[in-house]
């Protein structure tokens, strides 16, 4: 099962004859991934990594079926890339990129919200490391091989701590059903919650680990989901003990500016919500161990 | 990116929001200029910091005569100035803001900001002004009004309206008031701004509405379409180090520490340095080196982090995932012979290729303490920190 992506999931990419774009294609093939092609607006016709190059995202899912997509367009044009492959009738795109502003992913996400909720295109990112289904397929710029296939979810906003995560799993025997990188941006397509929600439903996944940071309410929220409605254990690490008030480390959402977002309150709700914490980060695979040993 | 005072109300101005007439200010004897070309009786003298609280902190004088100006000029410029926004270090006033006396009849607070839970623009305002908001919102949280706003359709006048009563503003200057924060709600849509605040927003004895300070912030990552925007930064209010770092592509914070750090990832880095303080340790500074860590890269970021004099050690903490960690090695090799550093390094590459890395890094003939998980690491390093303070005393 997985989530989001599987073995047969019809994959192109948007921005696909650009250098980073034709890299990330080919180590997505490699891995076993079935992409089917992809786009560059002026270069329909042609031909790249031996697949069809199409001028728009209907063509793609017209000529090739293409299910899924992701996005390596330069922050400028990103969101009109996303917004385009959701009138396509994409059903799940993940956006890569990094530095789209915020007034524009607003708007992206107005008008997903415009679409009937069957018909509506599921989006993670952008400024994430993509989605992984071990041995499945990848949608995305991690490497590949440090995951191990397996039932534990993950969903988390760093690309580079994610990795952390499944390392320190794959070293203690324990694989991954799906790991999902929802991003650091501020307005992000998917919050932690909507992954949960997913996990929740995926009859593969017995634990969820959830990889959160300082700034915004999505881990709070999603601990408020987890006990409300999540029948699955749910783990958590939140970065940034030492990151002082009003200052951006790194990501564009990871900012302590209002009550509740510093990493030791989010800490202390989630665990009244009782959601397992990690008491340290070298501690993710050792506490999902825990879990897993448990059920 | 943040601006000045007086930048943000030269904005507002333009869209339509009532402001003192006021004028810039770089000596004593331009500050007195001012006040002459303004006229009247009294001038407020403003230091110009990329900060709230500047009452405060002392960064803004009454003056009733030419000489009073003067003086609080020459008292102000040059002087650091230290808010709770600012840090310990604070910031120093290299311009003035001299702006007419203003008589006030009563203060409100309003401004708007990027709403991450319901991904809308919201419009905050409170008729009890002049103290602020995060205080207000913890004493008296029903004195704060909140309106959504719409990202398709935008601000609607019974939006504004509904603002304009929520401040206790009367019918006299309803329409006013409407024009203003329209405005207001305007300039932010067209420039980007992620921030904006007007703390206080006046009633004057006159009964205008007045913006007596602005506050404005920018979304860095539209900053690209926003050249007249862009022009507005004043480096001399941002942190030289990380400044020298944007410019080079690096993400960099500083912090009170002594155990340097270099992490690729942002999530990593945080972690990274939450296992430095758990181990007995604080860090000196967040350091995202980015994806591609080439080793003209790694050797910019060593630099960067041991400009730092406070830095007793060094992490660096690498999970190679579309780069190689014998990449990475290489680099660290490269800075180290290149940079003759004397204070303790700790090293752990994890991911791609790590066997090759640890090899480059072991043969190098450098003494580079080793780690292989992230809690061996962050353990070396306050151990290695720990042992050069004790050389030291």
């Amino acid at each position: 099962m997985a989530i989001l992506i599987n073995e047969t999931t019809r994959i192109v990419v948007q921005g696909f004859t650009g250098k980073i774009g034709t890299f990330h294609a080919q180590d997505m093939i490699n891995y076993g991934t079935k992409v089917v092609g992809g786009i560059t607006p002026g270069k329909g016709g042609q031909s790249h990594l031996g697949l069809p190059v199409f001028n728009t995202v209907k063509e793609a899912v017209q000529q090739a079926g293409a299910e899924a997509s992701i996005i390596f367009v330069p922050p400028a044009f990103a969101a009109d890339s996303i917004m385009e492959a959701a009138d396509a009738g994409i059903k799940y795109c993940v956006a890569i990129t990094d530095g789209i502003p915020t007034q524009d992913m607003m708007t992206v996400k107005n008008f997903l919200r415009r679409f009937p909720k069957d018909k509506r295109m599921i989006l993670t990112g952008p400024n994430c490391a993509g989605t992984i289904s071990p041995g499945r397929a990848m949608l995305g710029i991690m490497p590949g091989h440090i995951y191990q296939q397996g039932n534990v979810g993950i969903v988390g906003r760093s690309g580079t701590l994610g990795y952390e995560a499944a390392d320190q799993m794959k070293r203690l025997g324990i694989g991954v059903s799906t790991s999902v990188g929802i991003g650091g941006d501020p307005i992000n397509g998917s919050s932690h919650r909507d992954i949960l929600e997913k996990f929740e439903q995926d009859p593969e996944t017995k634990v969820v680990m959830m990889i959160g940071e300082i700034g915004g309410p999505q881990e709070v929220e999603a601990g408020l989901f987890a006990k409300e409605h999540m029948t699955k254990p749910l783990v958590a690490y939140i970065a940034g003990l030492t990151a002082p008030e009003g200052r951006r480390m790194g990501h564009a959402g990871a900012i302590i500016s209002s009550a509740g977002e510093s990493a030791a309150e989010k800490v202390a709700i989630l665990k009244e919500l009782g959601v397992t914490i990690c008491p340290t980060p070298a501690a993710m695979g050792t506490t999902v161990a825990e879990v897993l040993a448990k059920l | 990116m943040d601006i000045h005072e007086y930048q943000a109300k030269d904005i507002l101005s333009s869209y339509g929001v009532k402001i003192a007439e006021g004028g810039l200010a770089y000596s004593p004897e331009d500050a007195v200029q001012r006040a002459r070309e303004i006229g009247g009786h009294i001038w407020a003298v403003k230091a110009q910091i990329h900060s709230g609280a500047r009452g405060k902190a002392g960064g803004i004088k009454i003056c009733k005569t030419h000489d009073e100006v003067a003086a609080a000029a020459d008292l102000l410029l040059g002087k650091r100035l230290v808010t709770h926004q600012t840090g310990a270090a604070g910031k120093v006033c290299g311009r003035l803001y001299v702006e007419a006396g203003t008589e006030i009849e009563k203060e409100l607070y309003f401004c708007f900001l990027v709403d991450r839970s319901s991904e809308r623009i919201v419009m905050v305002g409170s008729a009890q002004g002049g103290m602020e908001i995060e205080e207000l919102a913890i004493t008296n949280p029903n004195a704060i009004t909140k309106i959504y706003i719409e990202p398709a359709v935008g601000l609607q006048d019974y939006q504004a309206r509904e603002m304009a009563f929520a401040l206790g503003l009367n019918a006299e200057i309803l329409s006013h008031a409407v024009k203003t924060i329209k405005g207001c709600y305007r300039a932010l849509r067209a420039l980007d701004v992620s921030m904006l605040e007007i703390n206080p927003l006046v009633v004057t004895k006159s009964g205008e509405l007045v913006a007596l300070d602005a506050k404005m912030g920018f979304d860095d990552n539209a900053l690209f379409r926003q050249q007249k925007i862009s022009e507005l930064r004043d480096k001399t209010q941002e942190d030289p180090r990380e400044m020298a770092a944007a410019d080079r592509g690096l993400s960099y914070v500083g912090l009170d520490g002594d155990i340097g750090c270099m992490i690729n990832g942002a999530g990593l880095a945080m972690a990274t340095m939450d296992m430095i303080k758990l181990a007995g340790g604080e860090p000196a500074n967040f350091l995202d080196v980015g994806g591609g860590a080439s080793a003209e890269r790694t050797e910019k970021a060593f630099r960067l982090v041991l400009a730092d004099k406070n830095v007793k050690a060094m992490l660096v903490n690498i999970f190679a995932g579309i780069n190689r960690c014998d990449w990475i090695a290489e680099g660290v090799v490269h800075a180290v012979r290149k940079i003759d550093m004397n204070i303790p390094l700790i090293v752990r590459l994890s991911g791609t290729n790590v066997e090759e890395g640890r090899k480059i890094i072991a043969e190098s003939g450098l003494p580079i303490i080793t780690a292989e998980t992230l809690a061996e690491a962050a353990e070396k390093a306050v151990k290695a920190r720990n042992e050069a303070v004790a050389k030291e005393s």
